[in-house]
């Protein structure tokens, strides 16, 4: 298929300015069409990358590649931006005449993200990842009116320099050290070397802290919970589903194929890492009266699991984190799809506006509440089988009080998730009904219908997330 | 030999003036001349370039950062700035956060330097290029096509995103 195995990113690419220039040339009253247009194209694109299974390629001398790993994150991602598209709605009127705007800018993070899965080489990752985060500076941002958005913008902006800064220093001595930016190189590099100079465990570090601060890993976490509240509803659940899945994806990419000679110096760091995330989001999530920030707290937690099956290394682990990132855009957009709906019908994500929901919108309130027992790992919820693969790879790896962590930590996310089904099914209620456009609809029913039946039938997905780990190795 | 020590004296001032006008960037309490000591720093690095015979990437970097970014970022400040520009870095004035962020980037620094110190780094013999700048012409329309469009694609999203939070809501 040579060079047609890039198409997707190329579309994407035409797919972002077509819309931004549609937006210019289009009447006021024309502009909705740009929705639909980012809409179709982006199932367009979905289906090439279906289309494109099965076929595998190397770039540019191992700088770029497409294999069953990046179609799994291709995927992850498209489909994790159509279903924000679908379901943020009526909530764009709030960004007024900039709504193209927002649906290209979102298009660029997806191409950003998507780059950053497959590249095999530190600098097309680097510029990956600034394409991606440059847009949540933005995206993050665009409630113009709204103060806390303006403040959740600048902070990411700053604390997203620094990070970046942090993560070059880390590349910039693995390089010194290897020899090389790309992967494969620098994993013969090492191969033959010793592997334990310090500057090259330093360069691990920094790059580890890179990352952990894109997923918002404690103690690199300060960020999230200011920015998941500021920004606009659907940005945040594209920040908190798809921005983790990128860095996870980019993280563990290098973590196996470059990087698995130094396996000593980075499996104990990220099992502490993963530890203290799990019981810090968890525990500060305890005691959230507003549901974004709980749900940005949760989703710090929910980071923490998924590390859990990169600190175990092993098959299964990796696996565990494929699915679980999976599993994660079903559930976690479902229950910010939600928040969205109540935002935009009363303002406010604080618990009172959710407050008898279930009597106001019972299917709302029957979506929130399943995909909160998933993210708990309630089985038959899709976040059991989830947690089963990660907490069982971990458990494997002989990290059992790491398991032992995350399952406990687990029991006590219950408490906190079912606080908001407890005030959505016996709180006090007012009349007024949540309207639920029909695309929205439509999202809502795909979160509904991913969640249930990877918990049921967690079989394809998980041969899916196998495939693609195989070929790391 | 004395090459070499002269390289390395060269190296050491360069460096020495570089950070020195970062830190005078960072610290002034005058916006102005924070852009003024950005410019030397810009310099700074410009002149490690030339030191390591990156000669095109040094000339790139006086002219684009210390040339024309600069000149931006002063016409930014005239634009903006309302106040008396002697007080328009703020600062956090706690002893606290100052003993605390001095710790920290000691510790930083100091396990840095033993990292890098104690390390033996394989010696690549520095291969002169005859012609750099085609080389760096192929890598970037060759292995690194990607990460070459990506920054164009970087570079539309970063003047839209400018344009909108400029424009402000007051206009919409």
């Amino acid at each position: 298929m040579g060079y047609l195995l890039l198409a997707p990113e190329m579309l994407l690419t035409v797919l972002g300015i077509v819309v931004l220039a549609l937006g210019l040339i289009l009447p006021q009253r024309g502009k909705k069409v740009t929705g639909a247009v980012a809409m179709i194209g982006t199932l367009g694109i979905l289906v090439v990358v279906f289309w494109q299974f099965g076929y595998e390629a190397e770039f540019f001398q191992g700088v770029y590649g497409i294999d069953a790993y990046s179609h799994f994150f291709r995927v992850l991602f498209l489909s994790a931006a159509l279903i924000i598209f679908a379901m943020a709605g009526n909530y764009l009127h709030l960004f007024s005449e900039r709504q193209s705007e927002w649906y290209s800018l979102m298009l660029f993070a997806t191409l950003g993200m998507i780059i950053m899965a497959s590249s095999g080489d530190l600098i097309t990752l680097y510029v990956g990842m600034e394409l991606m985060t440059i847009s949540f500076y933005i995206l993050s941002a665009y409630l113009l009116d709204d103060g806390r958005s303006a403040e959740a913008g600048l902070k990411y902006l700053i604390l997203g320099a620094l990070s970046s800064a942090v993560m070059l220093f880390g590349i910039s001595l693995i390089y010194a050290s290897s020899g090389s930016t790309v992967f494969a190189v620098v994993y013969q590099t090492l191969q033959a070397q010793v592997v334990t100079q310090p500057v090259l465990i330093a360069g691990i570090i920094l790059l580890i802290a890179g990352f952990a601060f894109k997923i918002a890993l404690v103690p690199f976490h300060m960020w999230a919970p200011d920015i998941y509240q500021g920004a606009p509803t659907p940005v945040t659940a594209y920040l908190a589903v798809g921005s983790k899945a990128a860095a996870f994806a980019a993280l563990l990419r290098i973590l196996v194929t470059a990087l698995p000679a130094a396996h000593y110096n980075w499996t104990m760091l990220l099992a502490i890492l993963a530890a203290v995330t799990i019981i810090t989001g968890n525990l500060i999530a305890l005691a959230q009266r507003n549901v974004k920030r709980l749900l940005a707290y949760s989703s710090i937690a929910q980071a923490g699991y998924i590390l859990v099956g990169l600190a175990a290394s092993n098959v299964y682990g990796f696996k565990g984190v494929l699915f679980y990132a999976m599993l994660y855009v079903f559930s976690n957009i479902g229950a910010f799809a939600v928040a969205t709906l109540v935002e935009t019908q009363s303002g406010s994500s604080d618990f009172d506006a959710f407050s008898g929901l279930a009597k106001r919108a019972p299917m709302l309130a029957a979506i929130m509440t399943i995909c909160m027992l998933s993210l708990a790992g309630i089985p038959p919820m899709a976040g059991f089988a989830g947690k089963f693969y990660l907490f069982s790879g971990a458990i494997q790896s002989g990290y059992l009080w790491l398991a032992f962590i995350g399952l406990i930590m687990s029991m006590v996310s219950v408490y906190y998730y079912l606080n908001v089904s407890r005030l959505m099914y016996i709180g006090k209620s007012s009349e007024q009904s949540v309207p639920v456009p029909a695309m929205a609809r439509v999202a809502l029913l795909v979160c509904l219908v991913g969640t249930l039946i990877i918990g049921i039938y967690p079989q394809p997905l998980s041969q899916f997330a196998e495939i693609a780990i195989q070929v790391l190795y | 030999m004395s090459g070499m020590i002269i390289n390395d004296l060269v190296f050491v001032a360069v460096a020495g003036f570089t950070l020195l006008s970062a830190l005078g960037m960072v610290l002034s309490r005058n916006i102005v001349h924070s852009a003024l000591a950005l410019i030397l720093t810009f310099l700074g690095v410009a002149a490690l370039f030339f030191n390591l015979g990156a000669g095109f990437l040094g000339l790139v970097q006086i002219l684009v950062y210390a040339g024309a970014i600069s000149v931006l970022i002063i016409f930014a400040i005239m634009l903006v700035m309302h106040s008396e520009p002697a007080r328009t870095n703020l600062f956090n004035t706690s002893l606290g956060t100052h003993l605390a962020g001095a710790y920290i980037a000691a510790l930083l620094t100091l396990s840095l330097s033993l990292a890098i110190w104690f390390s033996e780094l394989p010696q690549i013999k520095g291969k002169t290029v005859e012609d750099a700048v085609g080389m760096l012409a192929q890598l970037f329309m060759g292995n690194y096509v990607i990460a070459f469009e990506a920054a164009a694609v970087l570079l539309l999203v970063s003047v839209v995103g400018a344009i909108i939070l400029a424009r402000g809501a007051k206009q919409s």
